[in-house]
């Protein structure tokens, strides 16, 4: 625990890299208090253009995400939630709004920002220490202090010994650490996740679940998380946001309340989380029978 | 009521065991031993040893119960004979041969990867050089070869050139196919890592791409022993074709068999050594390959 302690806490908020003022970190729901929003999206829409119509992906979403704040987006396939992630990164383009990362428009890739996606997509050719490098070495980061950074994530992510196994050698979970390390080298103020547990067993799933929380309140950065698993998104997230599908819009915005250092056993048994992740359900059945 | 007992299905310690923790998740790494390389040639290579063997027994076998006349089928013997008696004089043919294959090998390899990167970047010179790739492919390079004579002379140039143009269309289509074969999340990625074009080139695109090339490559590489033969086979006073032509032209059936085994020699020995060369490069990629459940399924 002393290990991942020492990773430099990197305040989530501001573009000045500025470690003076404490993190905001973990007050759910939490307005920006005076400093612009981590990710903001203001009437936004997607439209994408076929051969036989026009499909419109997103359709006048807005959201705010505070500095430190864990929001976990849900719905059915087909709702526009990755279309979301990839539009706070710049790798897609909204036909119509505005997307804000820390203020700025978004008008091309970010490269403030670390995404994992479900597959861990990983370079077969390197073992995980240099899959996880490849982050420093596109960014011309000092090599020392890449170095340095990439071993205190393998120590956090429990990589400790799989350093030098390639990405054939490893299994699911473990590849997708590797990934999350790759995605945290840079200490990016946001973390985009695309269903980054999708194609894990249950009991995998549930463990990275709980890594991911710690080092969600270790590193204190704030998360973007898309998943199908509504009892995933509840245990992680302050809030948790639903959509329906076609045209992908926003539902509703839940408060979760539960404290940000949540046991697994425990979180699932309290009734905010039975609450919340009923009320969750219902919305989704809801919007499933719409169809 | 039947007397046979069903065995009940035990599990066979042979199975391995599904990967059930996580943590401890490490698929066994092969990293076999000497003893146990020895052991799994051996295992791997014995059955085309045996074949090879017995083509060669049907050989002698047809030879010396004279089946066949002996000036259209010699017998192994006499082959060898010619392969050790006249060894200065198809060792000087051969080595023309090779260098003739290696020199259009490398020129194929070298323009087609450089066209492939080319065309992968650009649709515009994609579009405009595919159809000439493609009719340059289903010209008959045989065909062609008595021109290339005819405009560069009896030299070795026109079989370079003929090695080059049978060899460069293998190359151009798996590097253009391992270029396009990359991981688009692996691209989004390196844009959001703020990677230069050029570094995700270097670092992802082109690495992804090597398998490809290398089947390419051994597809290219015997492809090429071909061109240089039929280049020598239209005009020439050296190499193996020659050496092919003037025993056809003499009846002299041993040493056109000879030649044969030599030729087909170059071609095996070019071709394991870009499996060799596949296996130093891409080690991640064979040992994936050769795996148990990779092949199996």
């Amino acid at each position: 625990m002393t290990m991942a302690r020492d990773i430099t806490l990197r305040k989530a908020a501001g573009p000045p890299p500025d470690d003076s003022a404490p993190g905001t970190a973990g007050t759910p729901g939490a307005a920006a208090g005076g400093g612009a929003a981590a990710v903001g999206l203001e009437d936004v829409a997607v439209r994408f253009r076929t051969k036989k119509r026009d499909v419109t992906a997103l359709h006048e979403v807005s959201l705010d995400v505070a500095p430190g704040e864990f929001v976990a987006i849900v719905g059915p396939s087909g709702c526009g939630k990755s279309t979301l992630l990839k539009l706070v990164a710049g790798l897609l383009r909204a036909s119509a709004g505005a997307v804000r990362l820390h203020g700025d428009r978004v008008g091309g890739p970010r490269h403030d920002i670390g995404y994992v996606f479900q597959r861990a997509a990983l370079l077969e050719w390197r073992t995980a220490r240099r899959n996880i490098l490849l982050q420093a070495e596109m960014r011309r980061m000092p090599g020392e202090r890449a170095r340095a950074r990439a071993d205190e994530l393998i120590a956090m992510t429990g990589l400790s010994g799989f350093e030098d196994a390639y990405p054939h050698e490893l299994s699911g979970g473990m590849q997708q650490r590797v990934a999350l390390c790759r995605a945290l080298l840079h200490e990016p103020p946001v973390l985009l996740m695309d269903e980054p547990f999708g194609a894990l067993d249950a009991l995998t799933r549930e463990q990275m679940n709980m890594e991911l929380n710690r080092i969600w309140r270790e590193t204190r950065t704030t998360v973007l998380l898309v998943t199908h698993s509504i009892s995933e998104a509840v245990y992680l997230a302050d809030r948790v946001v639903v959509m329906s599908p076609r045209p992908g819009t926003i539902t509703e915005i839940i408060d979760v309340g539960l404290p940000p250092e949540r046991d697994y056993t425990e979180t699932l048994g309290r009734p905010e989380f039975r609450e919340a992740a009923g009320h969750i359900r219902g919305l989704l059945g809801a919007a499933s029978a719409q169809d | 009521m039947s007397q046979s007992v069903v065995p009940t299905p035990t599990p066979s310690p042979a199975a391995t065991p599904e990967p059930a923790e996580d943590v401890a998740g490490v698929a066994e790494r092969g990293r076999p031993g000497a003893g146990e390389r020895f052991g799994r040639a051996v295992e791997a290579g014995w059955r085309p040893v045996v074949l090879l063997g017995a083509c060669f027994a049907v050989w002698w076998i047809i030879a010396a119960a004279e089946l066949v006349e002996p000036y259209l089928v010699p017998s192994p013997g006499d082959t060898l004979d010619v392969l050790t008696g006249k060894a200065g004089y198809l060792w000087q043919h051969t080595w023309v041969t090779t260098y003739e294959t290696l020199l259009g090998f490398a020129i194929a390899v070298a323009v087609g990867v450089f066209a492939a990167v080319v065309m992968v970047y650009s649709s515009t010179v994609e579009k405009t050089l595919y159809p000439i790739l493609l009719f340059a492919q289903v010209v008959p390079k045989i065909a062609v070869a008595p021109l290339f004579v005819v405009w560069l002379g009896f030299g070795i140039t026109p079989k370079i050139l003929i090695a080059v143009l049978i060899a460069f269309f293998p190359v151009v289509i798996s590097m253009v196919t391992g270029l396009k074969a990359v991981d688009p999340e692996m691209l989004q990625l390196s844009a959001t890592m703020g990677a230069k074009p050029w570094q995700t080139f270097a670092k992802i695109r082109f690495p992804a791409s090597l398998p490809h090339l290398f089947s390419g490559l051994k597809v290219a590489v015997t492809l090429a022993v071909t061109g240089a033969v039929v280049g020598e086979f239209v005009g020439a006073n050296e190499g193996l074709g020659y050496v092919i032509l003037q025993a056809n032209g003499n009846l002299d059936t041993p040493m056109l068999f000879a030649g044969l085994l030599v030729m087909s020699l170059i071609g095996v020995v070019l071709f394991v050594l870009v499996e060799i060369a596949e296996k130093l490069l891409l080690p991640w990629h064979a040992s994936r390959r050769d795996s148990q459940v990779t092949t199996a399924y």
